[in-house]
């Protein structure tokens, strides 16, 4: 075999390698999502998903799991959202380039390496005890805040520093302030960017249990929360939970929860993804 | 003679880099000036001391006097925002907001919160007259500014510019992304604009600074050479640098 042969022997392994490699985690996921539908799709009914919990596995339910989810995510998004946008606007607007401003950011670049339990014991310590919020969803809304401001400020700042500066300039020309500048037009051309990435936050913090063990939310609920200072538990903690257990009938059980965890992740994705096409479409320079 | 702006001894510095130098200059009312030199001379950062638009730039400092009306700009009282209402400008490429036709026209209005839908409607229309754009785009206001060509979509930005009725008009290159077509358009605009407007362009078009100019001031290296009469800078100049310069011999 001569030079050239060998070199394009190894172009075309290195084809089929790499889509060895593409394939392999999407075979898994692939493997895992059929798993769990053929355990867990003949469970899943409408009195699944309003039953309580309970010991035996075929009267329990998710009801209090998913309610806690939904009030995690809306008070999560209430605290998170405002305060990861103006931050990421702050940085990139306002923050004048400085030693301080370095030092800012690269801490929060790395706060969104942190891993998610510490956080649970951040939210423990200050949120749980030293605020005295107790067990209660409030305190885990805002301990998942914590761990997804990083992610929003990081996407916000990028979506906004893509915006170009022509158009900056046109409204500050046109006499506008800082703050007319940025709320006319600045947030609103990079609208598509920021939803993106307030939206997969979000979804990460739907799929998060391990800091809100720590926090303190619980497995076993008997009543959904009516108020943010309420106890609570989420659908993880709940999967968690019914995983651990030896009975066939939590397996089962576990996984139609995982099926209603992912539709309610995979939804949120499908909207980021839309949120995203359909500004990229939309405005172009 | 009352100068509408006056310069008096204006030195600009980036961080310690020193780009403006001692210059003196005093502008007409309702007349066009050229600003000519080659790149990095000044020029434009000198147009962008009259709408304090530097201001935005990290290391900028200036000292000397810029007067707009008799009126230093950059002392504490005056509000930029309302300097920016003055003095009107047009950039190099145009820059219109991804918004319809309508609203680009009246954002300069809208920040300053009028909402009064007649006087909006009429500013539309007074506005794109002006600017020769409104018999081509008045069915189609709600239209995204973004859809029409790279030469409406400037006639467009000096409409908007021109909404807050200011009395100073200062252009950026304002024809160089654009094909000789829209130029001839934009620089006929200029020729009718100058009755109510005092306007400086910034140009690297020796020729178009010629047509459409009352006066010319070039540029070098951060030093004013010379500022005369249009027609005496191109037919007979005073320095050797302007000579050189508009014969082509650099720049």
């Amino acid at each position: 075999m001569n030079k050239t042969s060998i070199n394009r022997l190894i172009d075309v392994a290195f084809r089929y390698f790499g889509l060895a490699c593409t394939l392999f985690g999407l075979v898994m996921l692939g493997i895992f999502i059929i798993d769990v539908l053929i355990k867990g799709l003949g469970r899943l009914d409408w009195k699944f998903l309003i039953s309580l919990p309970s010991r035996f596995p075929e009267k329990a339910g998710i009801y209090t799991a998913l309610l806690g989810t939904c009030w995690i995510l809306v008070l999560t998004a209430l605290i998170a959202i405002p305060m990861g946008v103006a931050a990421g606007i702050y940085l990139e607007e306002y923050g004048k380039k400085s030693r301080f401003a370095n030092i800012l950011e690269i801490n929060i670049t790395n706060l969104a390496g942190i891993p998610s339990i510490i956080y649970g014991l951040l939210g423990l310590e200050i949120f749980v005890r030293t605020l005295g919020l107790g067990q209660s969803v409030l305190a885990g809304a805002m301990t998942l805040s914590l761990l997804i401001l990083p992610i929003i400020i990081v996407a916000t700042r990028e979506s906004i520093r893509a915006v170009p500066r022509s158009l900056r300039e046109a409204a500050f020309a046109l006499g506008a302030t800082k703050w007319q500048t940025i709320w006319t037009q600045v947030l609103p051309a990079s609208a598509g960017g920021v939803l993106t990435g307030i939206i997969l936050a979000l979804s990460r913090a739907v799929g998060e249990a391990a800091p809100l063990i720590v926090v303190g939310a619980l497995a076993y609920v008997p009543f959904a929360p009516k108020t943010p200072m309420d106890e609570f538990s989420v659908l993880p903690i709940q999967i968690f939970n019914w995983v651990s257990r030896p009975q066939q009938g939590f397996t089962i059980n576990s996984a139609a929860a995982i099926i209603i965890l992912l539709m309610i992740t995979f939804l949120m994705n499908g909207i980021a993804i839309y949120f995203r096409s359909k500004w990229q479409k939309k405005v172009k320079w | 003679m009352n100068k509408k702006l006056e310069a008096r001894n204006v030195n600009v510095y980036y961080d310690q880099t020193h780009v403006i130098k001692g210059v003196n200059l005093g502008i007409d009312m309702n007349s066009v000036t050229a600003f000519i030199g080659p790149s990095g001379c000044g020029k434009s950062t000198f147009l962008r001391l009259y709408n304090r638009m530097n201001d935005l730039i990290e290391g900028f400092r200036k000292d000397g006097q810029i007067l707009i009306d008799g009126k230093e700009i950059y002392e504490n009282g005056m509000r930029v925002e309302d300097l920016r209402k003055k003095v009107g400008m047009v950039f190099q490429k145009p820059n219109p907001f991804p918004k319809s036709i309508y609203e680009n026209v009246i954002y300069g209005l809208r920040i300053r919160g009028i909402n009064n839908k007649k006087m909006l409607d009429e500013t539309v229309e007074r506005s794109l007259r002006q600017a020769a754009l409104w018999d081509e785009v008045k069915d189609n206001l709600k239209k995204s500014a973004l859809a029409l060509s790279g030469g409406q979509q400037q006639r467009l930005c000096i409409a908007r510019a021109i909404a807050t009725e200011p009395s100073v008009l200062l252009m950026d290159e304002p024809a160089s992304a654009l094909d000789p077509i829209s130029t001839s358009k934009v620089e006929d605009l200029i020729y009718e604009l100058k009755s109510q407007f005092t306007i400086i362009i910034v140009t690297h078009n020796m020729q178009q600074a010629g047509r459409v100019s009352d006066h010319t001031a070039f540029f070098y290296l951060g030093e004013l050479v010379e500022y005369d009469e249009t027609k005496k800078i191109f037919t007979n100049p005073a320095d050797t640098r302007t000579q050189d310069y508009i014969t082509g011999r650099f720049g």
